[in-house]
């Protein structure tokens, strides 16, 4: 579904990804993890395009997404992108937020749109703040309406950025469980993530980069239990046992 | 003695009272339809301004500089008497069958206010986190899309206060239509003033006028602002 061929990716001068090879089958569920500045986030950003990549070949659902022929805003349409900050649209009421692309981009009827709408919101539980707009929900609602909103074009692919980072402690649970029941789904899912539990409870696989470099690969099981590297040896150290690492 | 006192019964009645609501009327239609094409004009030269395609972001910066940096009586009477010697005949005769004055005043106030306006909505765009582009491309929507129905819509409101003075300005510059012989109000008063020696009270009516036109600008656009835009409020569909 997504294949990552040799793809470098420079900021300047600042070698973001090196030389990444990476298949991710079709409703494989990918935690993406590392240190922070690691390149995780360009990483998936890669995926829908957001952030071109400089060297390589990145195909997804069989699209060469480096081409400059390739209609991207119609790739774009069949991978949704979940963002740390939600990124819902503030004067837009939360129905609205969810079928505006539907609408506008796919030319779904109004009705039908709002329709399914209305599955998803239940889905993720927020029914009863259809009318409601983003400031007035909190951090863990916005983020399960993103979900929806993401899940509203039907992608084949879903990404996420993080998206629990931002949340208070108490909002974090709700939106993994939202996450869960999709992962379940026959949906490919990417995740950038540091709720280990999630990744040890839902993937598929663990990818961990450092530096821009995929340093391990490996089922969940293998790598919390018998991570190879030193570098996941350190930072598993660090993330699940925060209170005792300096 | 009687052309020195104060009596503004002689602009409130009969042939000079007219005369103003005649003025009235064309300063309204002047500053409404400049008002509307100045900020279409506008938000195209802002959107214009922020492309990545270089020659048009160029286009772009020169309208803005051409069009803020001269006096807009040069402006009026540019394309009043410019276009005289630019445009062909035929043109020339058509347009002055259809008061050419009117054509040409609200030709200059737009292009004028416009380049005010454009710079305010950018103003208003930059604004706008970029992760709302960054979200509404995601799903799909082109560059020109995503400014239409996710930043806009945002930007134009965080450019309320500056486009309410924008319009204040506009309607208040459309007095300088007079040197071209638009029949407006300052235009009108000045009429009545040289007939009838009245000029404190026909400017004293006109002064009155203006300031009823731009409160309810202000009004207006507030309600608007407040009833139709603002997320939050009751009537939000």
């Amino acid at each position: 579904m997504i294949e990552f061929k040799g793809v470098h990716k420079w900021f300047k001068k600042l070698h973001v990804l090196n030389n990444i090879d990476l298949f991710v089958k079709k409703g494989e569920v990918v935690v993406v993890c590392g240190p922070s500045g690691s390149g995780k986030s360009t990483l998936i950003r890669t995926v829908n395009s957001l952030e071109p990549i400089s060297e390589g070949i990145l195909s997804v659902d069989g699209v060469n997404v480096s081409d400059s022929k390739t209609n991207i805003n119609k790739l774009r349409t069949e991978v949704g992108f979940v963002f740390q900050q939600f990124n819902l649209y503030p004067h837009l009421n939360v129905l609205d937020n969810i079928t505006l692309a539907p609408r506008k981009v796919k030319g779904i009827a109004k009705k039908e749109a709002e329709k399914f709408a209305m599955e998803l919101l239940a889905k993720v539980g927020m029914e009863n703040k259809k009318s409601s707009h983003p400031s007035q929900l909190s951090g863990g609602q916005q983020q399960r309406v993103a979900i929806a909103r993401g899940l509203a074009m039907q992608p084949k692919i879903m990404l996420f950025d993080e998206p629990t980072s931002a949340l208070d402690p108490e909002m974090i649970g709700e939106v993994l469980k939202v996450m869960k029941d999709l992962a379940s789904g026959d949906i490919t899912m990417m995740v950038v993530t540091h709720e280990m539990g999630f990744a040890r409870e839902v993937a598929d696989r663990v990818i961990f980069i450092d530096q821009g470099i995929i340093v391990e690969e490996a089922s969940p099981e293998e790598f919390f239990n018998h991570p190879k590297s030193d570098r996941a040896q350190k930072f598993l150290k660090q993330v699940l046992t925060p209170m005792q690492s300096e | 003695m009687s052309a020195t006192q104060f009596d503004l019964s002689v602009v409130l009645h009969g042939k000079y009272a007219e005369w103003l609501y005649e003025g009235l009327i064309t300063t309204l239609q002047l500053s409404s339809i400049s008002c509307v094409l100045a900020f279409f004009l506008g938000l195209n030269i802002a959107i214009m301004r922020m492309t990545s395609f270089t020659p048009v972001r160029w286009f772009a910066q020169c309208y803005l500089e051409f069009f803020r940096n001269t006096p807009l009586i040069v402006q009026l009477f540019f394309w009043y008497f410019g276009s005289y010697q630019i445009l062909p005949k035929p043109i020339n005769d058509f347009l002055n069958q259809y008061n050419f004055e009117f054509v040409a005043a609200v030709i200059a106030l737009t292009f004028y206010t416009s380049a005010f306006i454009a710079e305010d909505i950018r103003s208003g765009i930059t604004a706008i986190p970029k992760e709302q582009m960054e979200a509404s491309r995601s799903s799909g929507f082109s560059y020109l899309r995503s400014m239409h129905y996710i930043i806009l819509p945002q930007a134009v409101r965080h450019t309320i206060p500056p486009l309410i003075n924008q319009f204040l300005n506009l309607t208040k510059n459309s007095s300088m239509a007079m040197v071209i012989g638009v029949g407006e109000l300052t235009y009108q008063a000045r009429q009545i003033e040289s007939q009838a020696f009245k000029s404190f009270e026909a400017f004293f009516a006109a002064t009155f006028i203006y300031i009823c036109i731009s409160f309810s600008i202000t009004i207006l656009v507030t309600w608007y602002d407040k009833k139709v835009l603002n997320p939050l409020g009751k009537g939000t569909p």
